[in-house]
C-alpha cells in the first residue's frame, strides 16, 4: 500500500511540527505556507521557553504541558534554545503574596524552583531592580524563533516531507460526500494556480484557522489575540525575569543575542493581515520592563513588533486557557478528512504535532505511535541543504 | 512615535518565474518611525498579493528579512524609515546579492547555511559556552561586544555586500569565515583544509564592506584578519609536527 498522503496548511510552530511527526510515522507529507517559513505568529514570538511557572496558579494543565515539554525540547533541538533559566521576582507585597499560590502550583505542576535571597538574585543578575524582595530560580529558556521552526522542519524534509513555501491555500476541494480531498493553491512564486490531492488535511494556520475552516464550512473558537512587544539593543540579564504575580501586560523580560526583549501585551482586533504596533502599548512595555530592570531607560529600542495568539476562545484576553485543542471536523460539522490544530503556545509545539498526528492515524486506520519524544533534531540548517 | 505622516513612493523589485525583473511602484503614508519591513508588509497586506518576501522575528534575532535599501544591505526589520529616506521621497527595495533570487525580494540562502554547517558555527549558545569565546589579544580594550559570534544572525547582508563574493559563487564568504574564526583552528585543526585556500580566506581583499553592513557588530572582516593568523600558526606548528 503506498504511503498515506498528509497536506499541512501552515508553516508555523505547530505545521513544521506536525510535518515532523507525521513524516516520521511513515507519511507522505506536503506543507503549503503562502509566506516563508514561521512568517506570522510563530516568527514573532516572544521566545520563552515556558517551565510552567507563569500559568502554575491559574492554568494548570498548561503549565504542566510546559514543564514536560520544556524538559524534552532541551534533549532534542539544543540547537535553538539558551537553557539559562529563569527568575520570578517580587517588587511588591502583592507580588510577596502572589509568592504562597506560585510555591503551591509549582509543586502541583512538578516544576522544580528555588528561593532566592534577594542578594543571591542580585548575584545572578546584577541588572534586576535592586529593591526586589525575594525570587525564585525555575527552569525557563529562550529559543530562537525561527531556528527552533527550521529544526523541526529540516527533519520532515530528511524524512522526505516537500515543503512548498509562498504557497497560498485558495480554497479546498471537496468530494460530493462532505470530504475534504485536496486543496487548490496559488504558487506564488510563479503565480500559477494548481490543485493537490492529498488523504487528510491538516489546518495548522493558528490564528488564521477560523479563515481556513471555513473553506470547508466548518468553524473554530479561536480568538485571535495579538500582543506588543519591544526589543531593547542591550542585553542586560541572561536569564528571563518574570514578575511575580498574576499574568499580565509587560511582565517578563528576555535576553535574545544582544538585547532584551519586553513582553507583552494583549487585545482584540478585526483584520489579521496587518496589526499595527500601538504607540501606547509600546510605552507600557518600557514602564513595565523598567519595573524589572530599570536600566531599561536608558537602552535604545532595536525593533518593536506584534504578534497575534491563536487562544481559544474559552475566555477572553489573559484569563482564556493557554491550552491547545485539535478539532476532527467529522465530528464538529460532519466533514471528513480535515483537521484543525490551534490554541497551545511554541513550548507546546511537540506535544500539539503529537496530538494532531494521533487524531490523524486514528481517522485513516493506522496504528503508528509518535516517535518525537526520543529523535533528536537534525541541524535547522539542513532545512535550506536538503533538497524539497 | 512622530505624529506627522510621511508620504513615500516603494520601487520594490518584482522578480517572477519566467518574467524579467522589473520595478513596482507603490504611494504610500508611512509613519517615519516604522521600520522598512512594516511598509513591505503592508504592501503585501493591502496593495499586492502576489509580493513574496523573507521575515519572521521582526526584531532582528533570526536574519530573515535582509534587503537592499536604496541599494545599501539593510536588516529591514529595524532600519527606521526617516533613516533611509524623506517626506515625498523614493525607498527602493532590492533582494540580497550574490543569492539566487526565489521571487521578488526572496532569496535562496542555501548556500551560506551548508557552508555555516560545514565549519561547524553555531548560532545559538547556552551563556556558559558563549562567554567562553575570549576575543583575540591584539584587538582593542572596550570592544567586549565582539566576544559573543552567537550574535551572527545569518543574515547574508555581508555575503550581499562583498565585492569578493561577486566574482566566485563558491567563497566561503564573510560570515562562513567568521564562524571558522570563532571555533578556531587550534581546537577544529581539520578547518585548515577548507579555509587555507583560494575561494575560503584568500579571495578576501579587505574591502571591509561585511563589518559595514553586519546588523550585529560581528565584525566579520577583523574576524577574517585573525584568522590567517591562525593560519600561519596553525601551518608552522605542523611543521614542527612532522619534524
Amino acid at each position: 500500500m503506498s504511503k498515506p498522503h498528509a497536506i499541512i496548511v501552515g508553516a508555523g510552530f505547530t505545521g513544521v511540527a506536525t510535518a515532523h511527526d507525521l513524516a516520521l510515522r511513515g507519511f507522505d507529507v506536503t506543507v503549503i505556507e503562502r509566506g516563508d517559513i514561521c512568517n506570522g505568529t510563530s516568527g514573532r514570538t516572544h521566545g520563552l521557553l515556558h517551565c510552567g511557572g507563569r500559568y502554575a496558579v491559574k492554568d494548570q494543565e498548561s503549565a504542566i504541558e510546559c514543564i514536560d515539554e520544556n524538559t524534552l525540547l532541551r534533549k532534542i533541538v539544543p540547537q535553538a534554545i539558551e537553557p539559562n533559566g529563569g527568575l520570578f521576582i517580587a517588587l511588591d507585597d502583592s507580588d510577596l503574596a502572589y509568592g504562597e499560590a506560585f510555591i503551591d502550583g509549582c509543586e502541583a505542576c512538578h516544576i522544580p524552583l528555588e528561593q532566592l535571597t534577594p542578594q543571591q538574585a542580585l548575584r545572578l543578575e546584577p541588572n534586576i531592580n535592586p529593591r526586589l524582595l525575594t525570587a525564585f530560580l525555575i527552569p525557563d529558556g529562550t529559543f530562537d524563533p525561527l531556528r527552533l521552526a527550521l529544526s523541526f522542519a529540516a527533519n520532515a524534509k530528511k524524512n522526505g516531507a516537500r515543503f512548498r513555501t509562498y504557497t497560498e491555500a485558495k480554497g479546498l476541494i471537496m468530494d460530493g460526500t462532505g470530504r475534504v480531498t485536496g486543496v487548490r493553491i496559488l504558487d506564488r512564486q510563479s503565480n500559477k494556480a494548481e490543485e493537490l490531492r492529498g488523504d487528510i488535511l491538516v489546518n495548522a494556520t493558528g490564528a488564521w484557522a477560523g479563515e481556513i475552516a471555513e473553506m470547508a464550512g466548518a468553524d473554530v473558537p479561536v480568538k485571535p489575540t495579538p500582543g506588543v512587544m519591544v526589543a531593547y539593543d542591550q542585553r542586560f540579564v541572561q536569564r528571563a525575569i518574570n514578575r511575580l504575580n498574576k499574568p499580565g501586560d509587560g511582565d517578563i523580560v528576555l535576553p535574545q543575542r544582544r538585547m532584551v526583549v519586553v513582553g507583552t501585551t494583549s487585545f482584540e482586533i478585526d483584520d489579521l493581515d496587518y496589526v499595527p504596533v500601538l504607540d501606547d502599548h509600546v510605552d507600557l512595555m518600557l514602564e513595565r520592563g523598567a519595573e524589572l530592570i530599570p536600566a531599561i531607560r536608558n537602552a535604545r529600542i532595536r525593533g518593536k513588533y506584534m504578534a497575534t495568539r491563536p487562544l481559544i476562545s474559552s475566555g477572553s484576553g489573559r484569563s482564556a486557557a493557554r491550552t491547545f485543542k485539535c478539532y476532527d471536523h467529522k465530528e464538529t460539522h460532519n466533514v471528513e478528512g480535515f483537521v484543525t490544530i490551534t490554541g497551545g503556545k511554541a513550548t507546546t509545539l511537540r506535544a500539539m504535532a503529537e496530538k494532531t498526528a494521533d487524531v490523524v492515524c486514528e481517522k485513516l486506520g493506522l496504528n503508528a505511535p509518535c516517535q518525537t519524544k526520543e529523535v533528536p533534531l537534525v541541524s535547522y540548517r539542513q532545512y535550506y541543504a536538503l533538497p524539497n | 512615535m512622530s505624529q506627522n505622516k510621511w508620504k513615500i513612493t516603494l520601487k520594490i523589485h518584482r522578480q517572477k518565474e519566467a518574467e524579467a525583473p522589473h520595478f513596482d511602484e507603490f504611494a504610500l503614508d508611512v509613519d517615519p518611525d516604522e521600520y522598512v519591513l512594516d511598509a513591505v508588509e503592508r504592501v503585501w497586506a493591502f496593495m499586492d498579493r502576489t509580493v513574496c518576501f523573507r521575515h519572521a522575528c521582526h526584531h532582528s534575532t533570526c536574519g530573515a528579512c535582509g534587503m537592499r535599501v536604496n541599494g545599501v544591505e539593510k536588516l529591514t526589520c529595524i532600519t527606521y524609515i526617516r533613516d533611509v529616506t524623506q517626506d515625498g521621497g523614493t525607498l527602493k527595495v532590492e533582494p540580497l546579492r550574490n543569492f539566487p533570487v526565489i521571487s521578488d525580494l526572496a532569496v535562496d540562502m542555501g548556500s551560506l547555511y551548508s557552508r555555516l554547517d560545514t565549519v561547524g558555527a553555531r548560532s545559538v549558545l547556552p551563556v556558559t559556552q558563549a562567554e567562553a569565546e575570549k576575543k583575540p589579544a591584539d584587538w582593542p580594550a572596550g570592544d567586549e561586544q565582539y566576544i559573543r559570534l552567537a550574535d551572527c544572525i545569518e543574515c547574508g547582508l555581508c555575503i550581499s555586500a562583498c565585492p569578493s563574493a561577486a566574482t566566485s559563487s563558491d567563497y566561503l564568504g564573510p560570515a562562513v569565515l567568521a564562524g571558522a574564526q570563532a571555533n578556531g583552528l587550534k581546537r577544529n585543526p581539520e578547518l585548515l583544509g577548507l579555509v587555507d585556500t583560494e575561494d575560503g580566506l584568500w579571495r578576501c581583499h579587505s574591502a571591509f564592506e561585511c563589518t559595514a553592513v553586519c546588523p550585529s557588530f560581528v565584525d566579520p572582516a577583523r574576524r577574517i584578519m585573525d584568522l590567517r593568523k591562525q593560519v600561519f600558526v596553525e601551518r608552522f606548528s605542523r611543521v614542527f609536527r612532522r619534524s
